[in-house]
This record gives C-alpha cells, structure tokens and sequence, in this order.
C-alpha cells in the first residue's frame, strides 16, 4: 500500500481531535403534502472533522440526499427546513441571508448533486461551465490565470488537457462525472458534499471516479460527506460511516468498526444484507420501511422492524449516545444496560442469525 | 427488560398526522382543479340557458316581427321589461336569440371538433403504430394541411354552396380540424409505444387494437380533451366568421348571424350597441370557459401529477 | 436426449447501417449462443457493463427485436418461423420480470391491471372467481396479501412490492423461462435479497429457469449457476458462476472483477493501480477481439479475428482469449495485470 494513502486517521480508524470542518446540530425538513407533513429529516446532528471522509448510508426515503440539499439550503418547496444548525467554520448557514450564503456555498462547501453528470449545459463546453462555477463564486478572473487553474483542476480530476473545449455530449459517464468533481474543487472548499458520485456508472469506470475522488481528497486534503448505498463503495473510500433509517442517524462509527462490529440492529442488517463477491453464502432476508414517514412512532424510530425491539422502546426515543471514542449509537440496547444485555445485543453473524 | 420477539410487534398505532399548511388540505384529486371546474361551470351555463331558457322564456320571440321593432335593453330609457335586452331591427327579441343562439354555436363547434378528433385519432395512431413510409406520407399530409389557411379556404367553398345547414358547415370546418389531433395523438403515440407498461402488455399477448385502447388511450386522454376543447373554440371562432360574413345558414339564429344582420342593418351607425353586443358577450364568455377547460387540463397532463412515486 | 429448451445460436444483431439509417453500424451482439435445459432449471447470468449486448440479447428473445442474423430456437423451433399457435405458446412460457418496478404500471389502472390482462389473454381462468384464486397463489409465492396490494395504483406501493408483483404476474402464467434484466438494480439494497430469494424458490420449487441479466457480479455470485461475461456484444468467458468469478481468465473480465469494491475496509484498493483511462475503455477494436486497445496480453494475431472460446480448466469454463489456445505457455495474470497495464499506456491519462 502506498505511503502517502491516507491520513493518521486510517490508522486507527478514529479521526484525531482535529479541527471540525461541519457541525449539525439538530436539523430538521419537512416536506408538505396535501395529506399531512413528511419527516424527513429528525432532527439529526453529527460532526465532519478536516481531512476526513464521511459516509452517509440509508435505503432510498431515508432522508440522506434531503439532509445534504438541506445543509447548503438548496431544499426546495414544499420541502421546508424547521430547525437547527448547520455550522461551518463558526458560522451558522442557517442564520445566513441568501446573499452572504452565496459566499458560502462552492468556496467553502461544494455539492456533486446526484445525476450531476447529467445535468452538465449540453450547449456549453466544458472550460466555459468551470469557468463560470468559479467566477460566479470567486471574483472575475483573468483569462489567461482562469485558463491554467482550469488545466490545473483537470489534471487533478485525471482527464486529459483536450477535455478543455470538449462538449459534455462528446464525453463519457465517467469523464462527465470528473468535470462535475472538478467543478466542485474549483474554489478549494473545506468541504465536498458528493451524492452518488458513481451511481450510473460501469464497474470499471466507477472504479476511475471513485478513485479520483480520494486523491483529490489526499491533495487537497479537503473533507468529505459520500451519500451513498452502495456499501462495497463505502468500506473503500470513508474513514467513518454514518447510518441513517427514516429521517434519523442511528449510528456513526469508524468504517471498521461499523462493519466489523456494527451495534444497532439496522446497522448489522444492513452490513449482513451485503452480497460478498468472495463467498458464497445464503441471502439474507429482510423486509422494507414499515411505517408512513408522514407520522413516525414515539420512541425509536426502528421499532416496528428491530429484532430486539424492548417495550422501552416503543416509549422513549434512544439518543445518539457516544459509547466508545468516536463510536456513537442511538440504541436502548446501550443505554445503562448490563454486560448480559450487551452480549445479547452484539452482531449476530448471518450463519446463524434470523431476521 | 424483556426482549419482545419479532412475531409480537405490534401494528403501527392510528395516524396522528403532523399537520401541513393550510392550503395544501384542500386538494383531493388533481380533477378538481379550479380553471377545470370553472370553465366547465362557464360552458355549462352556456348549454343550460340553451336548453332551459324556452321554459323560462318564450323562444318565439326569436322570430322575426314578433316584438316590438328596435328597443333598447330595459336599463336604458325607452326600453321595456317585457324585452330585457332589447330587440332588433326586424323585430327579434334579443334574450330570445341568445337563448336560441348560443347552443346552435357550441354545436357546431362539437361536431367538427368531434371529427375532426375522430380523424385524427384514426390517422395518429395508425401513423404511430406502423411507422416507415405509412407514417412518413400522413405526417407530410398533416403538416402541409396544418399551413393552409382554413378560413380563407372556407369563404371561398361557402361563397360557393348556396343552401348551407348547420351540418354541411360544421362538416367544413372538419377539414380543416383534423391536422392538429393527428400531429398530437401521432407524438403520444410514438412516446408512449416505448413504455413499460407497453412493452409489459405486449408480453401479456395484448392485440394491437387493446393496447392502443386500453393501455395508451386512458394515458392520453388529458391531451387528447385539451386538443378537442382548442378544436372547439377554433371551430366557433371559424364558424361564427363565417356567418358573420353571411356565409351562414340564413334561417337559423346563431350568434353569428345575428351579427350578420347587425352589420347589414347598420347597427353601429344608428347605436344599436346591444344589437351586435351581446352576442359578442356571449361568445366571449364561451371563449373563456373553453380556454380555462383547456389550462385545466394543462395541468392535469402535466407530469408533476401523474403520480408521484413511493419512498 | 431431451431437447434443450432453448438454444441461441450464432445471434448476431447489428443496428443501423441500413439504407435509410445514418452513421456507421454498431454490433450489438454478435455470435452469441447458449442453451439452456428444461431439467434441471438453472439461473444462467448474463452479465456485463452498458454496452455489452445484454439487453439487445434479452429484447430479441422477448421478440421485441428480430436478429439480424443467426436463431433462436425454442424446443427446437424458430422462433422467427414460428406459427400463430407456437408463438402464443412462446409467449406464455417465457415471461419477463424488467428493471424498472415503477414503468410496468400502466398508471391509469390499479395494479391488478396487470394480472387481468395476462389471465384475459392466455385464458387462464374461466371466470373471476377462479381468476383471483390464481392471482392470491401467485401473490403467496412472493410473500404478498392480494387485499394489502390489488386494489392500490402503482405509487402507492414500494418499489418492492411492485417488483415482487412483477414476478407473481410471470409465475402466474406458469412459464418454462423467466427473463430477468437488472430485477434488483433500481430496488433497495435490503429488499433485493428477497427478491433473488423468490427467484431461487422458484427454481427449486416451480422448475423455472432463469436468464438472470445484470451488470452486478455480487448477486451473480450469490444465485447464478452458468454465467456468460458479454464484452461489446460478444462472450469474454463463461462458465460454473462460481469458478468464473473466484478464478477469471479472460483479461477483461479479471479487470472486472478486481474493480469491483470490496465490502470489507481491511482490504482497500491499491491506489496505487493504474487504472485504464476513459478513451481506452471506450475504444474497441474493429475487427479481432474488442477488448485489444485496453488488453496488457495483446498480440498481432489478436487484431485479425475474434478469438473462439478456448477450454480453461475444467468444466465449461471456457474464455475467449488467443492466451489459452493451449500453443504457448500461461502468463502468471496475477501479478502481470498491473504491471503490464503501466507499460502499455505510459503517457496517455
């Protein structure tokens, strides 16, 4: 393995107490219907330090895509953000006006939508649609500087310099999504929101951009939020991976841990729900979203599908918990219980687990 | 702490649900949209005052010399309760010819924009479905009929036919009707062929005439309302041209015709206002209820109703 | 010996390049055969990226488009010369279960739309209440309540459900074959293992065979018997699922394979790898074996005609590959892969 891979946070798999680049605290959106308000998103807090990757993971409904929108406040009606904050370098985004927002957005955190690639200006070429994602953020810029910070980004993505005056048309899936990863580095954020990065790709091709994503992420040393549910994708690119089920973060812990030890009941579901291309073992069961997102239970929010549900939770709401350093759960199961009931509670391999 | 097992969970509890903005609770179907409805209501009224209006009011007034000869409405001096509206140079009760008149305009529209409908459909879907050189000769068709001038054409083929019916008039506009239906149901049909649920229907050993009908069709049917509901309008907006210009069919009192008549009996120059007035009232408040109809309509074929998917 | 029950054979389908059409002709499929057995039932894989051939292969089987050259024979018959009673029969035994659970609905009607049409066309019951027996024993089969489910329209239901009713409609019918392109790809990652599961029941329980096409190995691994690696319209390998996909041979295929993300953070990608750029996995050759421009084994003889499938190992594991014609001895692939593909392309990114 190379040296230069990664950072000390790979090492033990728990970031060091850097600087933290993103703090959520408490977020919540909703989304109107004619038939009562959708919850999106819960109320959800968590934090992404420097230099780090974090994944965010859930079935489709879960609220991941809704919770990035939600953190640049690209949330369009009738989804509504409630509550919260979302606080980058010291300053609230939510507490912003839309003009000093402007500021914010692309120089200190950039978004890869998904579909990004799809969404390139099919009249544009390509060194006009960077061009113009850096100077609506930054200052007007000198063309002949503009033309080489151009280059300079291309380079870094791994496409060759004649993709410059390229259409979006006369480029590949992969090529496409490197222009959008480009465009989003342009003015060096702290911060890269990617979501489903690689989702409409070839295996091979999804390779290239997934690896292109960590060396940008080693030379720049800029962090990263990968929302995504392809959990291969996600063992080899985040440091620590972040669980959510309907609206609600279950857990965050260091990417080994999580699949080496997951601790809530959705997080083992899920890890054991992998197809592995290195053995071949009996498929795993299990069923879908149970409850109508539009009214949520009291309690926990997992309770109608957790195999180890308690009669507490169908009453209290577990809170996220941090149980072991960098290791946060929001589980009953942790909550003061006694070494039996950790016992109980530990991941239970798919040979011989039920659902 | 017991640990319940997975087969006593229990059912989710009754909905409380978290209350929304206000102005979204009112929305039951994308149907009831409101320019639907009060279009719908508009043109209505129209059929209504047609069809109920002789219960109410004598429509033998409509005939010429059966009242009082050029009174005006009876909010301006020297006119008379007993004629509302007035009456005209040859002794024709106003209201008795708006009653009389409006539905003869709404029919004529119907039947050519209905035929019109027709052909198209016919043409539309066989162009559609079969493609190659069928497709290529009814496309051109349509498109070099769509850029003759129907109005034109129209004045000099009435010019010609001395005793036109309400019928032979409505059958004119017919060809003329039929381009725009045949351009639009051909578009659905070749987007709609490459569906899913087409292709799924084909695999369920669906005959050709059952997927167009039963599974292209019911998708198609906004469009296919919006284009008749324009064919209408364009239809009496012809027609009522038409009879203006005394290409009409004489004995019948339609809107136009009586506009006809006004302009013959120079009721501008003597400020016979309510003379050619109100007709025009009434075919602009036809006008709109069809045009509200049409965006209504709009809206419903618009996408962002047709069913939003589930989580 | 039972006749096989369905036998593809030398299916070449190329699109464009007609009279009217413009642009060059692009080889969707070309020389594809396979055979599949009545007894036992098997899911044979289709596998391969955009581009491979594999829904041109799945649309011509549907009869949705004709080849333009080569057969397919079921039970032994054409399928293009097949009579108005045959085709019926072909249509009945060999259903399809599509990617999309949402596209199938035809949104106007409600979901038993679906069921309707198939038992109204192929006569499967006589009257309604016979009818909606057949639909609740389909519906058991793939774990659902016809009153939780008939009545609905299709946006109400999960992207689960609707799939898994994709599937009750093709067990309805009773089918020999059921053509499976990307079943799980647009369903979430927990609930695709109840849909593979259904297929595998299936199998085991009902003898219907699968062609199972998809782009993902993972569940390829997980349920697949034979599987058949498509590269730009042609077979790169086949063989036992298992064998093919722990033991690669063919060049693009162990490319494959390696890029496929390993759920496990103790084994990471080595970055240091170069990875083919995007004009390489693009290009392909036009004559000779497809994958030439990307291949580190490349030789001159490899540009003059596609090579055939050559035995490797044991079984039906063959791969289409001049390496294993068995005249020259076996490169060491494991370690020559990574090297070789740096000193190929040294300058181009």
């Amino acid at each position: 393995m190379s040296a230069t891979m990664n950072t000390k946070a790979d090492v033990t798999g728990v970031p060091s107490r850097r600087n933290v680049v993103l703090d959520v605290r408490n977020l919540r959106v909703h989304y109107e219907t004619p038939r009562g308000d959708v919850v999106a998103v819960n109320g959800i807090s968590f934090k992404v330090y420097e230099g780090e990757t974090i994944g965010l993971v859930g079935e489709s409904g879960c609220g991941k895509t809704t919770a990035a929108m939600a953190i640049l406040r690209l949330v369009q009606p009738p989804g509504r953000i409630l509550g919260g904050q979302v606080i980058v370098e010291g300053t609230d985004l939510l507490a912003l006006d839309e003009h000093e927002l402007r500021d914010v957005r692309w120089r200190q955190v950039a978004l890869i939508p998904q579909g990004a690639m799809n969404s390139l200006n099919p009249v544009m070429r390509v060194k006009d649609q960077i061009g113009d994602a850096i100077t609506t953020h930054d200052h007007h810029q000198e063309p002949r500087a503009l033309k080489e910070r151009i280059l300079e980004l291309l380079t870094m993505v791994g496409l060759p310099g004649r993709v410059y005056d390229m259409y979006p048309h006369e480029l590949s899936g992969g090529m496409k999504q490197r222009v959008c990863i480009a465009m989003a580095i342009s003015l060096s954020p702290s911060l890269v929101i990617a979501d489903e990065p690689t989702s409409a790709l070839d295996v091979v091709v999804q390779r290239v951009v997934a690896q292109t994503l960590l060396q940008v992420k080693q030379k720049l040393g800029v962090s990263m939020i990968l929302i995504g549910h392809d959990m291969g994708l996600q063992a080899q690119l985040v440091d620590r991976i972040a669980v959510m089920y309907a609206g609600n973060i279950v857990e965050i812990a260091p990417v080994k841990a999580a699949f080496a030890e997951p601790l809530h009941p959705y997080t083992q579901l899920l890890i054991a729900s992998i197809p592995s291309i290195k053995e071949r073992k009996p498929l795993k069961v299990t069923g879908g979203l149970t409850h109508d997102l539009r009214n949520p239970p009291p309690g926990c929010i997992f309770q109608f599908r957790c195999p180890k549900v308690m009669e507490k939770c169908r009453v209290v709401t577990p809170p996220l918990r941090e149980l072991k350093p960098d290791h946060l759960v929001a589980c009953h199961l942790y909550n003061g219980a006694s070494d039996e009931e950790h016992r109980n509670a530990a991941y239970v391999s798919t040979t011989s687990g039920s659902s | 702490m017991a640990i319940v097992p997975p087969e006593q969970v229990a059912p989710p509890p009754e909905p409380a649900v978290v209350r929304g903005g206000a102005r979204l609770n009112r929305w039951d179907s994308p149907w009831l949209n409101p320019r639907l409805l009060i279009g719908a209501a508009m043109v209505l009224a129209v059929v209504l005052v047609g069809v109920l209006g002789p219960l109410f009011w004598d429509a033998t007034l409509a005939r010429a010399a059966s009242s009082p000869l050029n009174l005006p409405p009876m909010w301006v001096a020297g006119g008379t309760p007993a004629h509302p509206l007035g009456t005209e140079n040859s002794g024709r009760d106003m209201l008795a010819l708006m009653i009389a008149g409006a539905p003869w305009s709404l029919r004529v529209g119907l039947i050519a924009a209905g035929v019109g409908i027709l052909v198209g459909a016919l043409l539309g879907f066989t162009a559609g479905f079969m493609g190659g050189w069928v497709d290529s000769v009814i496309r051109t068709i349509a498109d070099a009929a769509i850029t003759i001038p129907a109005l034109a054409v129209l004045i000099v083929i009435a010019a010609f036919v001395r005793q036109i019916t309400v019928e032979t008039m409505a059958l004119l506009l017919a060809l003329f009707a039929w381009p725009a239906p045949t351009r639009l149901i051909r578009s659905q049909v070749l987007t709609l062929r490459e569906r899913g649920y087409v292709q799924m229907a084909r695999l369920s050993g669906a005959s050709t005439f059952a997927i167009m009908f039963k599974e292209m069709l019911p998708n198609m049917s906004p469009y296919l309302a919006a284009s008749l509901v324009g064919g209408i309008s364009a239809a009496i907006l012809a027609s009522t041209s038409l009879e203006a210009l005394g290409l009409g069919p004489t004995r019948i009192p339609t809107l136009g015709m009586t506009i006809f008549y006004s302009i013959q009996g120079a009721g501008i120059l003597r400020g016979m206002w309510w003379w050619w007035g109100f007709p025009i009232v009434v075919l602009v408040f036809m006008f709109t209820g069809l045009f509200l109809i049409a965006t209504g309509l709009d809206e419903i074929a618009n996408p962002r109703l047709r069913g939003a998917k589930a989580p | 010996m039972s006749q096989p029950l369905l036998e593809v054979r030398n299916a070449t389908k190329i699109f464009g390049g007609g009279f009217l059409a413009s642009g060059t002709p692009t080889v969707a499929l070309q020389n594809f055969n396979l055979t599949i057995t009545e007894e036992p039932a098997t899911i044979t894989t289709i596998a391969g990226e955009s581009g491979s051939g594999k829904t041109t292969l799945a649309n011509a089987l549907l009869g949705f488009i004709s080849l333009t050259s080569g057969q397919i024979l079921y039970r032994g018959q054409d399928v293009a010369t097949m009579n108005r009673q045959q085709q019926i029969q072909y249509r009945r035994e060999v259903q399809a279960v599509s990617q999309d659970p949402y596209a199938v609905y035809n949104p106007f009607y409600r979901v038993k739309h679906i069921f309707d049409i198939s038992i109204k066309n192929f006569r499967l019951a006589p009257n309604k209440r016979a009818a909606r027996e057949l639909i609740e024993e389909a519906l058991k089969v793939v774990g659902l309540r016809g009153e939780e489910v008939l009545e609905k329209y299709p946006h109400q239901l999960s992207g689960g459900q609707r799939q898994r009713m994709m599937v009750a409609r093709a067990y309805l019918l009773q089918p020999r074959l059921i053509v499976a392109d990307e079943p799980v790809s647009m369903v979430d990652a927990s609930l695709r293992a109840m849909i593979l599961d259904i297929m595998l029941r299936l199998r085991d329980e009902q003898n219907i065979s699968f062609l199972y096409i998809t782009h993902d190995l993972s569940t390829a691994y997980q349920i697949g018997d034979e599987i058949f690696v498509l590269y730009q319209g042609s077979i790169a390998e086949t063989g036992h699922t298992a064998e093919v996909i722990e033991n690669p041979k063919h060049p693009y295929v162990k490319l494959l394979i390696d890029s496929i993300p390993v759920p496990d953070p103790e084994e990471r990608w080595d970055t240091d790898m170069r990875l083919p750029s995007e004009e390489e996995l693009r290009m392909h050759a036009d004559s000779g074996c497809r994958f030439y421009p990307r291949c580190p084994y490349r030789m001159d003889r490899c540009l003059e005609k596609q090579p055939p499938l050559y035995q490797v190992d044991s079984g039906d594991h063959r791969a289409a590959c001049y390496v294993y014609d068995g005249s020259q001895p076996m490169p060491d692939m494991a370690r020559k892969t990574q090297e070789r593909v740096d000193h190929v392309n040294p300058g181009a990114v």
